[in-house]
């Protein structure tokens, strides 16, 4: 039985700050990682390859080719072998191409898969789109924002624990299918010394814009329905009134009297 | 790929400096740019010597004209009978009454539901002039399938310009999945709509967790789709109306073409709970309230406030509360009178899911927070401490 886990590298974007002069992004000393929701997804297939011996795990990552950092990475916490799509025709590709991009790849590489998981949004695009566009390319049913993920006694469907905004629904769908996963285990898995030397060994394939049955206008940004026109910072905040070194008797009783003021408290 | 015209440019570094990926640089003389670039154009906007080009397709204009209208999918709250409209439908009619009337044409509201009675009235009343009715038994309840079919089906025979889905939960689902079915650019969580002077809608986005600004365009093809974060444009003002057109549209549907079938449910929140999306008071804590028995202080004051209890991404993955409290880019965007951030300490992702609060008042140890920034009152302390003492001060009032 085949899992693939389509995984992204991103900048630590909580890291990421904004230089007040130009606007722009400082991206000196800010490390790349394995998005924590792709982490996730990888989660839940190891789970179940530990549940069920005969599972092997396919990592895919689009991506320059330093993304094969997050490849290594999940090796190390159990992914078996990983897909690298790197091409400089893949740049500037959005959502629709690059799910485009990596159905087609899953397709040409792993055809015989059973389950795709991903994570539900990376975290520096948010967008939460790429894995049901990837769904409908490969015609699979999909489940999103899953907690909980296994198979049934059978191994022909998936049941997935979803969230939902009043809590959970269970909801299963027959494989192959599409998972998208907001979390994984609380307690992260922290790979053994065997495990990180054995992630070196691991084999990954690459796969280029000519392995791949996509006309060449359809890749990156000459596929791409939308277009980015002007980068920009996000509006000034506004200016506040900041108290400090007060009792913390004085401060309950200072917001006390601005609420009063602004007339939450009548 | 970006083309770089070296005897325009006249390494003047000015893309280098708006770069917002570092993908430019100076080698051996000359201007280079690496992998890490995504196409995005900042440098093209900013080169003054019309140095930088990025090569795009063509679209024919006649054939883009021949999509007409703004359609908004009118998620409905199945809890209501007649069934009405979320509250984030009623904000984006608003929005989209703008975006109709600066290009000529009408404002749909697109409502897919079950058999039973549904209030259209509501449309008109908020700047609808058509009302388009998708009902059937496949569509009482929310699936991807069922509703991908329903609306890509409405979307070919009407041929819209531009479709807006609210950021909900079902709505990032199934949205995409109309997008790639039909061939659709998609933009997520828009921020800000409008129509630019060649008739194309512009939306505005947060990309690197709220860090930068994107404006994007989807130049080729129609319609033109956009999902809207809650909370984000304000409901407009109700107004009498006559004049809505309602329009039943056929609908066909197979059980077997929905292949998810829901085995069990499992709702945390009481019956009659306020959701976090719609309260008007929040009280939101975070890693800094150091263990979850802390929070009942928070609730304690909430309840007082007539308010709700919230929380940050740190202290839902914790387990402290429920995903579904949980303010933030990865949870729900929100847009209260007053919003306390409590031990929050403001991280970006955090912020622009409570940014359209009203008033804002933060408590942190840490006078460098983040949180101060957004906040209109800000108090450097232990909120352990001080908000029992606020509580008892409100309750000594009461």
């Amino acid at each position: 039985m085949k899992i693939v886990v389509c995984v992204k590298q991103v900048p630590e974007v909580t890291n990421v700050q904004v230089d007040p002069k130009t606007g722009t992004l400082i991206r000196e000393g800010v490390k790349s990682i394995l998005n924590p929701f792709c982490e996730y997804a990888l989660d839940h297939a190891v789970r179940i390859k530990d549940r069920f011996q005969d599972v092997s795990i396919t990592v895919v990552s689009m991506g320059p080719p330093q993304a094969r950092d997050v490849l290594v990475r999940s090796f190390e916490l159990g992914a078996d072998e990983g897909i690298l799509i790197t091409d400089r025709k893949f740049a500037g590709a959005d959502t629709w191409t690059t799910s485009l991009t990596l159905a087609e790849a899953i397709r040409t590489v792993v055809p015989d898969y059973d389950l795709v998981l991903v994570g539900k949004q990376a975290i520096d695009g948010d967008t939460a789109q790429v894995g049901p566009e990837i769904a409908e390319i490969l015609g699979l049913p999909q489940i999103t924002y899953a907690v909980d993920v296994t198979l049934t006694s059978t191994r022909r469907q998936v049941r997935v624990t979803q969230e939902v905004e009043k809590g959970y629904e269970v909801i299963e769908a027959t494989l192959p299918a599409l998972v998208t996963c907001s979390k994984g285990e609380v307690v992260r898995r922290a790979p053994s010394f065997k495990d990180v030397i054995n992630a070196r060994q691991k084999p990954i394939r690459l796969v280029s814009a000519s392995d791949l049955q996509i006309p060449e206008e359809q890749l990156g940004l000459q596929g791409s329905y939308t277009q980015v026109v002007k980068v920009f910072p996000p509006p000034a905040k506004k200016s506040s009134l900041l108290l400090q070194n007060l009792e913390a008797a004085d401060a309950a009783r200072e917001i006390f009297g601005f609420l009063r003021e602004k007339r939450f408290v009548e | 790929m970006l083309n770089i015209d070296h005897e325009k440019c006249t390494c003047c570094k000015v893309c280098i400096r708006n770069c917002p990926f570092g993908a430019l640089s100076l080698v051996g003389g000359s201007l280079h740019v690496n992998e890490l670039c995504t196409l995005c154009g900042a440098c093209v906007n900013v080169c003054r010597f019309d140095a930088l080009s990025i090569e795009r397709k063509k679209a024919s204009p006649e054939e883009l004209a021949r999509y007409k209208g703004v359609f908004v999918w009118a998620e409905q709250d199945e809890e209501t009978s007649p069934r009405k409209p979320r509250k984030v439908v009623l904000e984006l009619l608003g929005k989209g009454r703008e975006l109709a009337d600066k290009l000529g044409e009408d404002l749909v509201a697109v409502v897919l539901a079950g058999p039973g009675e549904v209030d259209t009235e509501v449309y008109g009343e908020h700047g609808a002039d058509k009302v388009i009715i998708c009902q059937h038994e496949l569509l009482e309840t929310f699936s991807t399938d069922g509703f991908t079919n329903v609306m890509c089906a409405v979307i070919t025979s009407k041929k819209p310009a531009v479709v807006l889905y609210g950021a909900t939960p079902h709505g990032r689902d199934f949205a995409p999945r109309v997008a790639a079915r039909l061939y659709l650019g998609l933009t997520a969580d828009c921020t800000g709509l409008e129509i630019n002077a060649e008739r194309q809608l512009v939306q505005t986005r947060p990309a690197f967790g709220g860090n930068i600004m994107a404006s994007i365009i989807t130049p080729y093809n129609r319609p033109q789709t956009s999902t809207v974060r809650p909370n984000v444009f304000p409901v407009p003002e109700e107004k009498k109306d006559s004049s809505l057109v309602k329009e039943v549209f056929p609908v066909t549907l197979n059980r077997a073409a929905i292949r998810t079938k829901v085995v069990e449910k499992r709702y945390l929140d009481e019956e009659g709970d306020l959701s976090i999306e719609d309260a008007r008071v929040i009280v939101a804590g975070g890693r800094g309230c150091q263990k979850a028995a802390n929070l009942e202080l928070l609730q304690d004051l909430a309840e007082k406030l007539g308010g709700v209890m919230a929380g940050s991404r740190a202290i839902v993955e914790q387990g402290w509360i429920p995903h579904t409290r949980q303010v933030g880019q990865s949870g729900t965007t929100v847009g209260p009178e007053l919003y306390i951030a409590a031990g929050i300490s403001g991280a970006i992702q955090h912020v622009v899911g409570m940014s359209s609060s009203k008033t804002v008042i933060a408590i942190n140890k840490d006078p460098e927070a983040a949180i101060f920034k957004t906040a209109d009152l800000g108090v450097v302390g232990d909120a352990v401490e001080i908000i029992p003492l606020l509580s008892a001060l409100i309750e000594e009032k009461n």
